[in-house]
């Protein structure tokens, strides 16, 4: 008699969606880029073993940088039966998916959405392992705060800068309420555009204002342009400071060093004294790819997910969302902790304060994770 | 605010400069040949790239590289509307119109494919250098992106205007089977003039490029601009495409001072509306 044949077990299939056209296409093609890669993870250690090691597939989707398109392609992956979505860099985008996921009760593990209502609506299926707006800007305050208080407290005036989105204008709103907190007093809020082609004017009312510092919160290219204009204006300041700064990567470091020089950003990295996380980092540039947090976004939403699904021992919606959001999941390669997820969103989820030095990303906030010095403040404008 | 006006009024007029350099071809292919030329953005995305590889991989400073990129536009704009948008539209306007946006999705999804959707910077010696000029700082890049403006627009003006290649084109627009009885083909001159404005976009890309990124989005910056400018000042007029881009750049920018950034650009659908209110063919546009 022949063995007996054993069906090879289904796939699972994980639907992402980002805006990999579009002027977004860089962050979502970062987040893209570290999904696939999780998901070539997980299948070369077996796939999902509590379901006889069924191989994940990803569904890719484009939202182009568009709500409703983002939301279509929710209906089409529902239709692929798939069992779970990540996305969407950008919150726009993530608001439609899950509010179409919720729908069709799909679990949606959000990498780079950083809006609280997101996860604050009340949607049952809708999960940030990442953290929120609220939770990166009070931690933004408390970095600047450390970094101020430890050199004397140099600065006490900024301008905030923001593009004028749900990103930008939630986390501007959010900053300029907790600046007086700590001393600074917020002498002007100024949104812009996505795109905005250039930033003369608003470095010039920078430069008329006089404030010891810079609160950035928009996307990479006006993010980019915007400290170009700073530093060709000969802007004087005690720091520019970005909270999620969209353009704070390792090309901008590298391609202009004058520039990128000493700016700061509070934001999600990875935990420098874990070798695996530098290696993970070494890896994805080995293979000819930029390393941005975008990366780390991708990767961890589609692990959490699996995790999920694995613990779930199903790919079904009933059964993956209680998973899910009972998840203990912990990995030192972020700077996280255990995970314990509150209405979707994980408790102990935190960035870390980054400057660019050497033409490098370097942590310099908390000291627990710090890998260099901060330089607070930088050097005069030449 | 007063402090800032005569700043806002120079880095406008240095912004309109760059607007102007991409809206020069433009009013050559939609202006006189009245080709709605969909593939304007992603050519001079394309002609970034160019400038970026050249500069990047090979050394070549953009300015350096500039009559070299300027001839291989001419080459690709000559071939494309030769061996595809001639051949697929037949001289329909409707088809001419579907087959440059063929062309504009198939280079923007090429260049994705190729470069990512990475944004791409440059740096030369005189990318982040400013001049001094009283109280103003002036970025050198943009200045010499300005001058070039002025330079092509009456190049342009006076190739039209005074050679007798100029005269065909247009009379090629303006009468094409009156040009077609005194010999003039014009197939042969559409694919010159679609040539000569994607041209523009080779010396363009060079001049942008020093003082912005390329990414395969970033024609969508500027290409909605210079359609506004080529109508604006005037379709087919080289004067008006360079008036209208400093027009253009410095509403821009008086909008952005005294409205906000986010309700500044209204200003420029307004002045728009407003010209075209007043003077139907645009501020340099010749009455039919």
């Amino acid at each position: 008699m022949p063995a007996v044949l054993r069906a090879a077990p289904e796939t699972v299939k994980i639907g992402m969606i980002h805006p990999v056209t579009g002027p977004l296409a860089f962050g979502g093609g970062q987040c893209r880029l570290g999904g696939q890669i999780a998901v070539a993870d997980l299948n070369d250690v077996g796939g999902i073993k509590s379901l006889g090691g069924a191989k994940v597939e990803a569904v890719l989707g484009d939202a182009q940088g568009k709500a409703e398109i983002a939301s279509g392609l929710v209906d089409q992956m529902a239709e692929q039966k798939v069992a779970g979505i990540t996305g969407c860099y950008a919150s726009n985008l993530a608001l439609a998916v899950t509010q179409t996921a919720a729908k069709y009760s799909i679990p949606v593990s959000i990498d780079s959405g950083i809006a609280d209502s997101i996860t604050s609506r009340g949607l049952a299926n809708v999960f940030r392992f990442f953290p929120d707006n609220t939770t990166m800007t009070n931690q933004a305050i408390a970095c600047l705060d450390a970094l101020n208080k430890g050199a004397g407290s140099p600065a006490k005036s900024a301008v905030i800068v923001h593009e004028n989105s749900e990103f930008g204008t939630s986390t501007a709103k959010l900053l300029a309420t907790k600046l007086a907190g700590i001393g600074i007093a917020a002498k002007e809020t100024i949104g812009h555009a996505t795109p905005t082609r250039d930033f003369t004017n608003i470095a010039l009312r920078i430069k008329a204002q006089a404030p010891d510092l810079v609160l950035i919160t928009n996307y990479p290219n006006e993010y980019q342009l915007l400290l170009r204009t700073l530093y060709q204006q000969k802007v004087d300041l005690v720091a520019a400071y970005s909270v999620s700064g969209g353009g704070f990567n390792l090309p901008f470091a590298k391609d202009q060093p004058a520039v990128s020089a000493n700016m700061i950003d509070y934001n999600h990295w990875y935990n420098p004294h874990d070798p695996r996380a530098e290696a993970f980092r070494k890896r994805v540039e080995a293979a000819g790819h930029v390393f941005g947090w975008e990366v780390l976004f991708g990767y961890f939403a589609v692990r959490v997910l699996a995790d999920a699904i694995e613990r779930a021992g199903s790919a079904d919606a009933d059964r993956v969302i209680p998973a899910f959001a009972a998840s203990t999941w912990h990995d030192d390669w972020l700077p996280y902790g255990p995970t314990r997820f509150v209405n979707g969103q994980n408790q102990g989820a935190r960035g870390l304060g980054l400057q660019i030095q050497d033409a490098d990303i370097k942590v310099i906030w908390p000291g627990d994770f710090a890998d260099a010095k901060p330089v607070f403040p930088r050097p005069k404008a030449g | 605010m007063t402090a800032l006006l005569l700043p806002a009024i120079v880095g406008g007029l240095l912004t309109g400069g760059v607007y102007a350099l991409v809206a020069l071809g433009l009013t050559l292919i939609y202006g006189v040949l009245h080709i709605v030329n969909f593939a304007h953005g992603a050519l001079l995305m394309a002609a970034m790239f160019g400038a970026w590889l050249l500069a990047a991989k090979l050394g070549l400073d953009p300015l350096l590289a500039l009559p070299l990129l300027t001839a291989a536009m001419f080459a690709v704009g000559w071939a494309l509307y030769r061996f595809v948008i001639g051949p697929v539209s037949r001289g329909q306007d409707r088809a001419i119109l579907l087959a440059t946006l063929g062309v504009a999705v198939v280079i923007d999804n090429g260049a994705l494919m190729l470069f990512t959707g990475d944004s791409r910077t440059i740096e030369t010696p005189y990318a982040l250098a400013m001049l001094q000029a009283g109280p103003l700082l002036l970025p050198e890049a943009k200045l010499i992106a300005f001058v070039c403006a002025l330079l092509l627009a009456a190049l342009l003006w006076a190739f039209m205007a005074l050679t007798d290649t100029g005269r065909a084109i247009r009379a090629v627009a303006r009468e094409p089977e009156g040009a077609m009885l005194v010999g003039i083909r014009p197939q042969r001159m559409f694919a010159l003039a679609y040539g000569i404005g994607t041209a523009c976009l080779g010396a363009a890309a060079c001049l942008l490029l020093p003082s912005f990124y390329v990414s395969p989005q970033v024609g969508e910056s500027f290409v909605l601009i210079a359609f506004t400018i080529v109508v604006l000042g005037g379709m087919g007029s080289f004067p008006g495409a360079l008036v209208g881009g400093l027009l253009v750049g410095v509403t821009e920018n008086l909008g952005g001072l005294y409205l906000g950034e986010s309700l500044g650009p209204i200003c420029v659908p307004l002045l728009f509306i407003a010209v075209l209110l007043l003077r139907p063919t645009g501020l340099f546009g010749a009455a039919r």
